[in-house]
């Protein structure tokens, strides 16, 4: 009886009991899901215009960053950093078109996932080689991204509301916003939606595959480096970012592989999901859950919808 | 490709390893670094690294090597993950290594069986199996100058004495964050026993390696236990990522204690806020010293080394150093004791047992007052030497403790017991045959 009282009263007790401590971790839950949100989107991006699953969109986050915080330690500006960054991943989009997709044209799904796989340990080799294995420290003032802390009485508690997660939040959002708006009212963003579609029918009316491909990657890669400038501001850059970048495979488990929609909805249920999970419950097994619920919270979903909340429904003929 | 093509392929490719096998030589000594420059523990990797490399390089360049005999410097990236680290270990064995360094708890823990079997002494500094202190049943595993345990009975007598003597404790709450791997786990028993003895409570807060980055969930927790005193087990960009973590959650940063292996990067991470930060430590920061003088001289210099200049004498950097001390000195003591100038890794495992650095040997070495002396022996293979606590000031380190003693009494009879049990549930761990030689 302890045990259950433990697990399905306690835990609910204690935020009545202290609804501040609820908020806040409400709220780290929201920043952590949007952040996962942003990096699912990269994901979201590749998948729907070639059917790839981008394994290397994790390295993209450090090696964008990375590209960033190099240049400026070099001395450059911090926003002409910014913009040689992004262009450094409209080459690499390039590089990845001609090298890796053009020559696997026509390779099942399963040879292009590997090719990333590969792409993955080439780009943590380069970065490794080009800027060291040292973390590094975000630039945060030169790109006006904002520090302190806003503490609000609320609930009988303090809340404590970091300036930076807030403007990580407000940022993501106008990039996803920004994403949706391209996606569904420029003539790219339709043609985009055309080769999700189907290959052969926007090959049909004149789509250039090649160029469209440049476009999504080029768009994964500032969706990178967006990520990497936001989460390398919070704990710093280094190369154990990539496997944050990993938590948004349940991200996208739930909200489908082919849903920018899904990809935020998904981001946030899983953010919040693992800290009032760690919070709450993680102390009856010692702490540590939250490494795995984000997978679990995944794998409850599967069973009911394996397409994810918002994927395309699977309908085969048989 | 025909058998014959391929049976020549593999000569001509067995004559050309041959030939540059390091340690085949009997004019050498050859020495593997096991290192980690790449992956998430980078940032702490690459500076030991560069320390260990740097200090044995001088040597070479300044002295001819140890004795007149050039040491052999391979490094092998682990990437700080345990089965590369294993097979690390296994291609340098043929290679006749006098010792290996694995730099990772979870790597040694592997290799303490096979140092016995392939008589190659493993030197974990500070790092490893605080049981295999004991000699007499880990005669190859040598780990000074202090245990891990020997690390928090530290921490936790300085902050016993902060709050007026170590009964004071009863009733207050320690939060224990660390990586959940081997590494972090291995002062938990002493932590619960010191907490069930001194009445005190704990609350531990692992810390997975994929989540190094994303502690949120960790720090809540604490604003939730609300523990009076915090003491961290972390390594690599855990480090700099709890600092910045624990600045963000407003913990005080006077109640928050690491043991021995953040770096300046780490605490920078703080930024500001970070002042206050402790940390055990027991060598010198800075390059003041004839040895480092030497190591930038002959090694940087002259471009020779693989370290920024401007971490050549940080904190991680003089650990790497340090660590390299104890190598030399092992050799060199077994080159003493055998008659020996090529000495091989049971001369080597002879040499760490009798190693004595008391501080005319520092002087001699150029390293009068970077550390406190060392006497190992056939039995203790460990010192269970003090370390000092150090705060971060905002720019540097700076010592705030006398050396303090680790609580050898609480200690010495979990860490007994600890090893017993290794040996009992090892079955057929082989008893000690080696021979104890006079001086240890």
């Amino acid at each position: 009886m302890d045990i259950l009282y433990k697990v399905f009263i306690e835990p609910f007790v204690f935020m009545g009991e202290a609804p501040d401590l609820l908020l806040q971790t409400l709220w780290e839950g929201l920043v952590s899901g949007v952040l996962y949100a942003l990096i699912a989107l990269g994901f979201v991006l590749i998948f729907k215009a070639s059917g790839v699953f981008n394994f290397a969109q994790g390295i993209m986050v450090v090696f964008s960053a990375l590209i960033l915080v190099g240049l400026y330690e070099k001395g450059v500006p911090a926003f002409l950093a910014l913009i040689l960054a992004i262009g450094a991943m409209l080459l690499l989009a390039v590089a990845v078109e001609r090298v890796v997709l053009r020559p696997l044209v026509n390779q099942p799904d399963i040879i292009l996932f590997m090719a990333t796989f590969g792409l993955t340990y080439f780009l943590i080799g380069l970065g490794e080689l080009i800027f060291g294995g040292n973390p590094k420290e975000m630039i945060t003032g030169p790109l006006f991204l904002p520090q302190g802390t806003t503490e609000l009485e609320m609930f009988g508690g303090l809340v404590r509301f970091q300036h930076l997660d807030i403007a990580a939040a407000v940022i993501a959002s106008i990039m996803i916003g920004l994403l949706a708006v391209f996606f569904s009212k420029t003539r790219i963003g339709r043609a985009l939606r055309a080769v999700a579609d189907s290959h052969k029918a926007a090959l049909s009316v004149g789509i250039s595959l090649n160029q469209i491909w440049v476009i999504v990657w080029f768009a994964a890669g500032i969706v990178a480096l967006v990520a990497g400038i936001m989460w390398g501001a919070r704990s710093g850059v280094s190369f154990s970012l990539q496997i944050i970048a990993l938590k948004a495979l349940p991200v996208l488990i739930l909200g489908g592989f082919t849903s920018i929609p899904g990809a935020i909805i998904g981001g946030l249920i899983i953010g919040v999901g693992e800290k009032l999970g760690e919070f709450y419950w993680g102390p009856l097994v010692g702490g540590g859950i939250e490494t795995w619920l984000a997978y679990v919270i995944a794998l409850l979903f599967l069973l009911y919808r394996p397409q994810g909340l918002f994927g395309e429904k699977i309908i085969e003929r048989i | 490709m025909s058998f014959r093509k391929l049976s020549l392929g593999l000569a001509v490719a067995t004559m050309i390893g041959g030939t540059v096998l390091p340690a085949a030589a009997q004019d050498s000594i050859y020495v593997p670094l096991f290192t980690y420059r790449t992956g998430p523990f980078a940032g702490s990797g690459t500076h030991i690294a560069d320390g260990m490399h740097d200090y044995l390089e001088m040597l070479n360049q300044r002295d001819g090597g140890i004795g007149g005999v050039k040491l052999v410097l391979e490094e092998c990236e682990t990437g700080y993950d345990t089965k590369k680290g294993v097979e690390c270990y296994e291609s340098v064995k043929g290679k006749n290594p006098v010792i290996v360094n694995p730099w990772s708890t979870g790597i040694t823990l592997p290799l303490i069986p096979r140092a016995s079997v392939d008589k190659i002494p493993i030197l974990s500094m500070a790092y490893g199996l605080s049981a295999s202190a004991r000699g007499d049943i880990f005669p190859w595993v040598f780990n000074p100058p202090a245990t891990y345990w020997d690390g928090l009975s530290m921490i936790v007598k300085y902050i016993g004495e902060k709050e007026g003597g170590l009964d004071k404790l009863k009733g207050k709450k320690i939060g224990f964050l660390h990586l959940d791997a081997s590494f972090g786990k291995e002062p938990i028993p002493l932590l619960q026993e010191l907490s069930k003895e001194l009445g005190f409570e704990v609350a531990l807060y692992p810390v997975a390696a994929q989540d190094m980055q994303n502690q949120s969930s960790q720090w809540l927790s604490a604003r939730r236990d609300r523990p009076d005193y915090m003491i961290m087990w972390g390594w690599g960009s855990m480090n700099g990522a709890a600092v910045k973590e624990a600045v963000r959650s407003g913990y005080p940063m006077d109640k928050f204690y690491s043991v021995w292996w953040p770096g300046e990067d780490d605490a920078r991470a703080g930024g500001a806020g970070a002042k206050g930060f402790k940390m055990l430590n027991w060598h010198a920061v800075g390059t003041n010293f004839p040895a480092l003088q030497d190591i930038q001289k002959h090694v940087v210099d002259k471009g020779l080394s693989k370290a920024q200049k401007d971490k050549v004498g940080e904190l991680l950097y003089n650990r790497g150093v340090y660590n390299s001390l104890l190598i030399a000195e092992g050799i060199a003591t077994a080159q003493k004791l055998t008659g020996k100038k090529a000495v091989t890794g049971e001369d080597v495992r002879r040499g760490m047992e009798n190693i004595k650095l008391d501080p005319a040997r520092l002087k001699e070495l150029g390293l009068e007052g970077f550390t406190d002396q060392l006497v190992l022996s056939c039995s203790d293979h460990n010192g269970h030497r003090p370390a000092f606590m150090q705060e971060w000031d905002g720019t540097k380190w700076v010592k705030i403790s006398n050396p303090i003693e680790p609580m050898t009494d609480r200690v010495k009879s979990q860490l007994d017991a600890a090893a017993k049990d290794y040996a009992e549930k090892n079955a057929g761990w082989p008893k000690r045959t080696e021979a104890c030689d006079k001086a240890s």
